[in-house]
């Protein structure tokens, strides 16, 4: 077995009982990324160098000693760059470390990488990103979700271990279910997101994407936890969440809400979807249909919320302080302008305008307000729901994986992918996403994602849910080729599917 | 709501964001698309409904106000992409 094939909780005892070092855990990373991310291109860019170093600088005793935590790069890392894979923040490197990043730290971890991402978070796809895209392992022409496709895709091709992503809309559930890996997104307010550059502050949240359901648990105990740089951090008593991993199903109420099955879910997807929940039924679980009435609304909710507080948010990016300066400019206005110009690429513009038209005078009532209202409705929804049901089982996403470039000139049809994952952010409720089959689409195996939303701070019980499904399901274990011999490589590779 | 006054070209003013006219014929199109879809809201009555800022109801969060750490000049104008003397130079401002 490969190194890099290693879960967190596999590797974490051999390098604690000397049989791995934590430098060869990074090399064997390297060596792996070396081999696999031209097809995939999950990284915007490594340092081995300074990772050998850092690993061998970390105490092995502790749980997550000597072990690589592949990052999104949207969380600054005292000393890396941090770019939201985005042009605007050209040259910027980290002057100190996140909350979570201080974490990881201190629990013997070792910070890696920066994953590509769509900018600033904004996409479904990681086709946003002004780096280019990332590739699905399972299918290159395919895209691996997003907006943390990265950190999807690289613990999928075993290119990490684990890695950290962020979720305003979907964007660690999505690209998890895409690319057949365990996603969480916590609580809001669980983690906090202290040096996570903010995209919509009421709806995000970092969490962890990785191999299986344990090392979601795993980072959850490291990453959670009140926090005085975030105060809206929650003060709740963090347990430890391997505890009740292994408690099984029996006697808990899943409900299957009904607005989840509609017109434009994938059959396929559907089908797939039926049979796991099918199977925890068979584990001993009560399925019971329950409803969520304003589901049809979450979309537009979100995409009046999001825009508004991400043009307030990206207003720091003005070319003063920090990141690119347009050159040759003659007045501050012009400066301004031409640095946001140059330096934000078309989502990102697209959002900010939206944001900017919901909250103008005379049109904040009609939508800001209003959005508002109803996200109290779907919060509303969620808690008459989870007084009948401990936990929600839905689809992560109504499609498998699409195609590069098919929805890139098409905002709306985007958006769509991400529509059973928003309302988990907009009621600030926590979710997972866990693998749960596959289908085939042009010779291809595509993963699907099995979502369980629980209600907030009931982490335990959606892991619990998650791995008594993973332990008695063999989906988990499947591993995507993207080892291509020489002759097959230019054609894995083919210039012209590098869009953009 | 109606996507009337929905005007592309203020709205990147007013975010202090050059666009092209092709860009702002895109964003046009783009989003009156959007903005139609999020009229579906209207269809809500709203009248009653508290809105909702937060996930949860936390209030202010008070410290004591306590010098602590926090970054030196020099690391804080680090990133600067012009800086002097201790200050971050821009474009003038001031005719």
């Amino acid at each position: 077995m490969e190194l890099t094939s290693l879960t967190v909780h596999e590797l974490q005892p051999l390098i604690r009982t000397g049989q791995i070092s934590p430098k060869e855990a990074v090399e064997a990373l390297g060596r792996r990324i070396e081999e696999v991310d031209p097809f995939i291109h999950g990284y915007l860019s490594h340092d081995l160098d300074r990772a050998i170093s850092d690993a061998q600088k970390a105490d092995v005793r502790l749980p997550l000693g000597g072990v690589p935590i592949s990052i999104k790069d949207v969380i600054n890392v005292k000393g890396h760059p941090c770019g939201c894979a985005s042009k605007i923040l050209e040259g910027y490197v980290a002057p100190y470390d996140a909350t979570v990043i201080a974490k990881l730290r201190a629990a013997g971890a070792v910070p890696f990488g920066r994953v590509n991402m769509d900018e600033f978070a904004m996409g479904s796809s990681t086709e946003n990103s002004a780096f280019g895209p990332t590739r699905n392992p399972w299918d290159l022409t395919r895209i691996p979700g997003g907006s943390s496709g990265g950190s999807a895709a690289v613990v999928a091709a075993d290119e990490a271990f684990a890695a950290l992503g962020s979720d305003t809309g979907g964007s660690i559930r999505q690209p998890a279910a895409f690319c057949g890996r365990v996603g969480l997104k916590p609580t809001y307010g669980r983690v906090s997101r202290f040096g996570l550059v903010a995209f919509a502050s009421s709806l995000d949240q970092i969490g962890p994407i990785t191999k299986d359901v344990r090392d979601a648990a795993i980072l959850m105990n490291i990453i959670s936890g009140p926090d005085e740089f975030d105060s809206t951090s929650l003060d709740d008593h963090v347990p430890d969440f391997t505890v009740a991993l292994e408690k099984g199903v029996k006697g808990l109420k899943l409900g299957l809400p009904k607005e989840y099955f509609i017109e434009g879910l994938d059959l396929e997807v559907e089908k797939t979807v039926r049979a796991a929940v099918a199977n925890l039924e068979g584990l001993g679980a009560e399925v019971i249909e329950i409803s969520l009435p304003h589901t049809e609304f979450a979309l537009s909710t979100y995409y009046i919320i999001a825009p508004a507080e991400a043009s307030a948010n990206l207003a720091r990016f003005d070319g003063v302080r920090y990141g690119a300066r347009a050159k040759g400019t003659k007045s501050l206005l012009e400066h301004y302008g031409k640095t946001r110009e140059e330096g934000f690429g078309p989502e990102v513009k697209r959002r900010i305008i939206l944001g900017t038209y919901v909250l103008s005078s005379g049109y904040y009532d009609a939508y800001y307000l209003r959005a508002q209202k109803v996200r109290t409705l779907i919060r509303q929804d969620f808690a008459a729901a989870f007084e009948k049901v401990d936990a929600i089982v839905c689809p992560t996403s109504p499609t498998p994986a699409f195609k590069l470039g098919e929805r890139t000139n098409d905002p709306l049809s985007m958006y769509l992918a991400d529509i059973f994952t928003l309302a988990a952010n907009i009621a600030g409720i926590c979710g997972i996403s866990v693998p749960c089959g596959f289908l085939e689409r042009e010779e291809k195996q595509l993963p699907v994602g099995l979502q369980i939303l629980g209600k907030e701070l009931n982490e335990p019980v959606v892991l619990q849910i998650a791995y008594a499904y993973e332990q008695n399901t063999v989906w988990h274990k499947a591993k995507p080729r993207v080892t291509f011999s020489p002759a097959k490589s230019s054609e894995g590779r083919s210039d012209e599917l590098i869009a953009d | 709501m109606s996507s009337k006054n929905f005007d592309v070209e203020y709205l990147a003013e007013l975010a202090r964001i050059k666009l092209t006219p092709d860009e702002i014929k895109t964003f046009e199109a783009q989003l009156g698309l959007v903005l139609e879809h999020v009229a579906k809201l209207n269809a809500i009555d709203v009248l009653q409904v508290e809105p909702m800022a937060h996930s949860f109801p936390i209030y202010n969060v008070f410290r004591e106000d306590e010098m602590g750490e926090s970054l030196d000049r020099e690391a804080a104008l680090a990133n600067a992409p012009k800086q002097a003397q201790g200050l971050f130079i821009v474009t003038k401002v001031v005719e």
